[in-house]
């Protein structure tokens, strides 16, 4: 995302304007926007005039629209954004109050105004919302490319790219291969077939072309990772290097940067054993991924040593700030963005103020995880906050623990 | 009768053929022979044009189509069809040459037929009135096999319309009459195709119509029979019989209609009703064959046949018949439609004969839906210029056609309805009654390497169930590969990559028996990335045979490795018997020291996981050498071991009981085309309950249904099976889409449901949390997450320690909600396994 004019006022109001480069913006917008927000974007709107005879004739009118944001719908698969909520500004076609919803487009420039309101209607910029803007915005271009990850086992593919702020997955293939049986090549079989369908489905989905005359434009193959328990992965890296010496030469450009790593499954989640791998941390070292991954582990660790030096869970995290125990030397906060994305305000405010406390007055390190990453969905299961203690906190008595219950 | 008498020597031929059938080896197969004879001749029959065929020519189609019905049938007419039209030239060629001559041999047919005597002539007559029918037919519709309605309309008595002249005894007149000449309705030019011009027949005939009208009004009561036929036999000889035989047919029809309507009592009368009636009733089908037989019905049997039919058969297309009649019909009607002159007009004739002609008429113009009065005279006009003008009879066709292609939609679906009769046995009482072998299943485990397989590749050649020359075959690709050691892993390991990797990937089973007992070996995989597959070969078992690479620092590494996890599996799974097979002695050079540390470490282990002493036994023995397998060792080394070998440590096991009556639940462990005959197949061992052939299965979560085509018994056909075995099941009716391995096979009317939450009371084995984990039952393998701890228990009471623990440590025992993201068949009681990063978190029971 480009930053193209910043006037942030000091109070926290103020308007941006941003142009999203890559699909993966939109994602940043999505968390970015939030309802109440100012919108101003480029749109089509379809105007329907009624003549006096009362014949009816519709145009389509391109037109700027300023919109009060109501709702937002991402999808995270085709990386679209659609910001509905009313129009603010009055145009030729157009009435005040009149419902439209916007579709960010890639390469349009667009304006997001938060203000803050008296009566607490609005957060204005926020420290937390200046942040993802920092996340978003970025100027050093240190992005590192994203990879493909196929976790695989007997008959099950889950295609799927791993970005620097969300996985996004592509493709599920399925299907169906016969279990080995006395005197039966079915299996064989079953497998060569699968193995084809799901390279097809890969290549598709990377948008690999496969001819051999466009091996001129030289563009960049991401890294594709193999994954699978036992030798399913070993076993598709073979098909397709005979796919690649045989029938799709095209495929060789594919073959150096394919990496076969081991999976405990084929399903999604264990996608953080993957990222773990030795062989892939030195490919995407330093990405947001495997750092908020190294995150989780250490955490996970530390619970599993019952030191009470970590806890997990909304009202234990917030006690444990309360007792001064996310602070200097080691105290790490960790949130999932899905907290702020929260369509409550008083609820959105009271992450940020604790993510605030922590950082400037007890002096810890707050890390705030995509809740479209793996690390970021292990978290979701802890309730989607977590800290590490500088010292063991005492467990609260059991009585205040049934009113939490219903807190996640 | 005399048709009566032919038909019944093809029953006897049916009847004949089904002896011979049955001496054939398979019942089954016989009785589906019989079926698809049934539905191939049926079709035939209906089919048009309708022919005729032994059940051995049918059959041996049908051998020849592998029981398709659909092809057999196409062959046989195809084939049918020829004949008739080698047997046509002549009969073509008779009527002109030797009108006189044949006409007098028909009509003694027919008289002779009549009176019911000599087969010979009878059985001669259905050619004639084939090849009449298929020269009236075919001609007109070149390439479509639509029906025509005047199809069964002609026979012997269409001879006769060339010799008017011929003095024909007055009793032959009446049977003569009994023939509805009805393609001659066409020349009265009634349909609205002849324009509003009324032709000179049809003038006549309403003429004629109106005299009779007349004269029955006058004689209100039913004159005597004789009478009125006079005047038939006189139209037949002025006129041509063309005109004559139709006006009367259908002014009697559609009076005799009304007059079913008032009284039923007479037979005759019944049986007038039923052209109207017959155009809904079920029975329409029925009169088909029987029109394909030409020679003069079979009185008494058809009005009895007929009799139960009608009475149920409803009123409502009457009316509808006289709701628009079409100018000849009007003209001919006009004042003939009342009761008064119908009655006297069909009582004139003979009974006999207006049975015959409603016979043959609700036989094929009431093919239609709704037929009204228009379509019958347009047919019959049509079928009677079919000879002269093609376009005409193409038109008919053409309506015909579009009204069998309904039909024919009706009858095309995607998929093939397969239908399996179900024997409907009781079950239990058969598994009762059968005496069979004890039968016990287990589960070879260990870690990987430690030689399960060779284990019991040895075993099984040792008792015979590989015979050596397989044996040698895998020695010499096992030696050729380098891999000479896991030749008797080959007999376990089938699949192309495990022999190349020399590691089980998946579990395989085999079976051998001993003079006690038939048993089930599951060999497990013990590659931790397998560990899955173990599940569900675990859980098809009754006990366990553990084995233990004895050699140094194998044993150890195994200890930390799958020996322990599997063992924890297999318990926690329910197994309660568990049999350490201490291999590769003959490394240790049969060392007791070694063996008695190994027995003291492993019962220590087991008895932690909750083994009992009892249950627990070691053999120390050799896999590769076979020594204290099925034999005792020879080694003298190896002297000091006393006890069991292998085999009879396996036969000590007791019988295990399985919940034969609760409903059905198999876990599909593996979907496969099992042939050619069976597209789709599914095995797995029944968890409870017991199903049999021809039985409708319940697919979960699909939620589709199956039928079951046949089924296998460890391997062997059988009828039934119950709880406790291994089964293949042969379906049908279902898409293999629906069929995934984990889903789970149940009835219709006690399904299982499938859940995306549960409870379960679980035994820790790793730091447990709200976390992300795989969820095993069998071959059922989904993921899904802790979603919450709910508490921590106490071991042995069950009590709760402690509420919404933030973590559960390993060896503890804790209530969790699970959470799914695909909704699962599950249902408690049942065991499942947890498992996350590639090992197994935790075991329990859903609650």
């Amino acid at each position: 995302m480009r930053l193209i004019k910043n006037k942030i006022e000091h109070n926290g109001s103020g308007t941006v304007t941003l142009c999203p480069e890559e699909p993966e913006d939109m994602w940043h917008a999505y968390n970015l926007i939030r309802p109440g927000d100012l919108l101003r974007a480029s749109a089509i709107r379809r105007v329907t005039t009624v003549q006096d005879t009362g014949s009816t004739s519709s145009a389509r009118v391109h037109l700027t629209l300023l919109i009060k944001v109501k709702s937002l719908d991402f999808d995270p698969q085709s990386s679209q954004l659609h910001v509905s909520g009313q129009i603010m500004n009055e145009t030729a076609h157009t009435k005040i109050g009149q419902f439209h919803t916007l579709d960010l487009e890639l390469n349009r420039n667009f304006t997001l105004e938060k203000e803050v309101g008296a009566d607490g209607e609005g957060v204005g910029w926020d420290s937390v919302a200046v942040e993802q803007l920092k996340d978003a915005v970025d100027e050093g271009g240190n992005r590192r490319a994203e990879a493909v990850a196929v976790v695989m086992q007997e008959g099950l593919a889950h295609i799927c790219f791993i970005g620097q702020f969300q996985t996004i997955l592509k493709q599920k293939v399925e299907m169906s291969v016969p279990r080995k049986r006395q005197g039966g090549g079915d299996h064989d079989k079953g497998m060569g077939k699968f193995f084809r369908v799901t390279l097809e489905t890969l290549l598709r989905q990377m948008d690999f072309n496969t001819s051999l005359t466009s091996g001129a434009n030289n563009e960049a193959v991401r890294p594709v990772l193999l994954a699978s328990p036992g030798f399913v992965a070993a076993g598709f890296h073979k098909f397709i290097q005979s796919e690649a010496s045989t029938t799709t030469p095209g495929l060789k450009r594919l073959l150096p940067s394919i990496m076969v790593v081991h999976s405990a499954s084929g399903y999604l989640n264990s996608l953080s054993e993957v990222l773990q791998s030795p062989a892939v941390k030195t490919l995407l070292a330093d990405t947001k991924y495997a750092r908020e991954t190294k995150l989780m582990d250490d955490f996970l660790d530390q619970l599993r040593k019952e030191t009470n030096k970590a806890t997990y869970g909304p009202r234990e995290v917030e006690s444990a700030v309360d007792q001064g125990a996310v602070g200097r030397g080691g105290g790490v906060l960790i949130m999932s963005n899905r907290l702020f994305r929260s369509q409550d305000v008083a609820e959105r405010k009271r992450w940020v103020s604790l993510v605030d406390r922590v950082r400037d007055v007890e002096g810890g390190e707050v890390r705030v995880l995509s809740s479209d990453h793996e690390s970021g969905k292990r978290l979701e299961g802890l309730g989607g906050i977590a800290a590490l203690l500088t010292f063991p906190v005492v467990e609260e008595d059991l009585d205040s623990e049934d009113d939490a219950a219903d807190t996640h | 009768m005399s048709r009566h008498r032919v038909k019944n020597v093809g029953y006897d031929d049916d009847d004949f053929e089904d002896d011979d059938g049955y001496d054939s080896p398979d019942p089954e197969e016989q009785e589906f022979l019989q079926q698809c004879t049934a539905a191939v001749l049926g079709q035939l029959r209906a089919g048009q044009p309708s022919v005729t065929a032994t059940t051995e020519e049918v059959q041996e189609a049908l051998w020849h189509y592998y029981n398709d019905i659909d092809k057999a049938v196409n062959y046989l007419r195809g084939k049918k069809e020829k004949e008739i039209k080698k047997q046509q030239a002549p009969a073509v060629q008779k009527p002109k040459a030797q009108a006189g001559k044949l006409l007098d041999s028909v009509s003694s047919l027919v008289d002779v037929s009549w009176l019911g005597s000599g087969y010979e002539n009878t059985l001669r007559v259905p050619p004639h009135g084939d090849d009449l029918r298929r020269r009236s037919s075919l001609p007109q519709e070149p390439g479509f096999p639509a029906p025509l309605p005047s199809a069964a309309h002609f026979s012997a008595a269409d001879f006769f319309r060339d010799c008017p002249w011929l003095n024909v005894p007055v009793h032959r007149k009446a049977d003569i009459l009994v023939e509805p000449l009805y393609p001659r309705l066409g020349l009265l030019g009634g349909a609205p195709e002849s324009g509003g011009k009324m032709s000179k027949l049809a003038a006549l005939a309403a003429a004629r119509k109106k005299k009779e009208g007349e004269k029955a009004a006058a004689a209100a009561a039913p004159v005597a029979p004789e009478g009125p036929s006079t005047p038939q036999a006189e139209r037949l000889e002025a006129l041509s019989p063309k005109p004559s035989g139709t006006p009367l047919s259908l002014s009697e029809r559609l009076a005799a209609s009304k007059l079913s309507k008032s009284s039923d009592t007479n037979g005759g009368l019944r049986r007038l009703g039923k052209p109207g009636a017959s155009a809904s009733s079920p029975a329409r089908q029925q009169p088909k064959p029987e029109a394909s037989k030409p020679p003069p019905p079979p009185l008494p049997e058809q009005t009895q046949k007929e009799e139960p039919e009608i009475k149920p058969e409803p009123e409502p297309p009457i009316p509808t018949i006289r709701a628009s009649p079409s100018t000849f019909a009007s003209v001919i009607l006009g004042n003939a439609a009342g009761p008064t002159m119908a009655e006297p007009s069909h009582l004139d004739s003979n009974n006999v004969d207006l049975l015959q002609i409603y016979g043959q008429d609700h036989a094929e113009p009431f093919d239609f839906a709704a037929p009204s009065p228009d379509d019958v005279v347009l047919n019959a006009q049509n079928t009677a210029k079919g000879f002269k003008s093609k376009p005409a009879a193409k038109a008919a066709g053409g309506q015909k056609g579009q009204t069998d292609l309904a039909g024919g939609m009706k009858d095309l679906s995607v998929e093939e309805k397969v239908t399996v009769k179900s024997k409907n046995l009781d079950v239990l009482a058969e598994y009762n009654k059968s005496t069979r072998k004890k039968s016990a299943n287990f589960v070879v485990i260990g870690h990987v390497d430690a030689g399960k397989s060779t284990l019991m590749g040895r075993l099984l050649a040792d008792q015979g169930a590989i015979d050596q020359r397989t044996l040698d075959k895998y020695r010499k690709e096992a030696e050729k590969i380098g891999k000479g050691s896991f030749a008797l892993a080959w007999v376990m390991d089938q699949g192309s990559e495990e022999r190349a990797r020399g590691v089980t990937i998946d579990i395989a089973t085999n079976k051998f028996e001993t003079d006690t007992t038939a048993f089930t070996i599951v060999d497990a995989p013990g590659h931790r990335d397998f560990v899955p597959n173990m599940i569900a070969g675990a859980s098809q078992a009754d006990f366990a045979v553990l084995v233990i690479d004895s050699s140094v620092g194998k044993f150890e590494s195994g200890l930390k490795g799958q020996t322990k996890e599997h063992a924890l599996l297999v318990r926690s799974m329910g197994v309660q018997k568990i049999i350490v097979a201490v291999n590769k002695m003959d490394t240790v050079q049969w060392d007791t020291g070694r063996f008695q540390e190994i027995e003291q470490q492993i019962s220590a282990f087991l008895t932690t996981a909750g083994f009992q002493p009892k249950n627990i036994s070691f053999v120390p023995c050799s896999g590769v050498l076979g020594d204290n397998i099925t034999r005792r060792s020879e080694d003298p080394k190896a002297s000091w071991y006393t006890g069991r070998t292998l085999l009879e440590e396996l036969e000590t096991s007791e019988p295990y009981t399985h919940a034969l009556d609760k409903p059905l639940r198999m876990t599909i462990g593996d979907v496969f085309r099992g042939g050619v005959q069976n597209p789709i197949s599914i095995s797995g061992r029944l968890d409870a309950g017991s199903l049999q052939m021809g039985d409708q299965i319940l697919t979960m979560p699909s939620g589709e249904s199956a039928l079951i085509r046949s089924l296998e018994v460890d391997g062997e056909p059988s009828d039934w099976a119950v709880a406790g075995q291994n089964v293949v099941l042969n379906l049908a009716n279902i898409d293999p889409i629906h069929l995934r391995s984990g889903d789970v096979v149940c009835r219709a009317s006690a399904p299982i449901k499938t859940v995306t939450s549960f409870t379960a009371k679980v035994l820790a084995f790793e730091h447990l949390m709200p976390m992300q984990v795989d969820v095993h039952r069998g071959r059922l393998h989904v993921p899904g997450r802790i979603s919450k701890l709910v508490a921590s228990l106490d071991k042995t009471s069950g009590l709760a320690l402690k509420k919404r623990p933030k973590i559960v440590a390993p060896g503890t025992v804790a209530r969790v909600v699970v959470e799914i993201d695909q909704a699962v068949p599950l249902e408690a009681p049942t065991r499942i396994v947890l498992r996350a990063g590639g090992t197994t978190v935790a075991a329990g029971l859903l609650e």
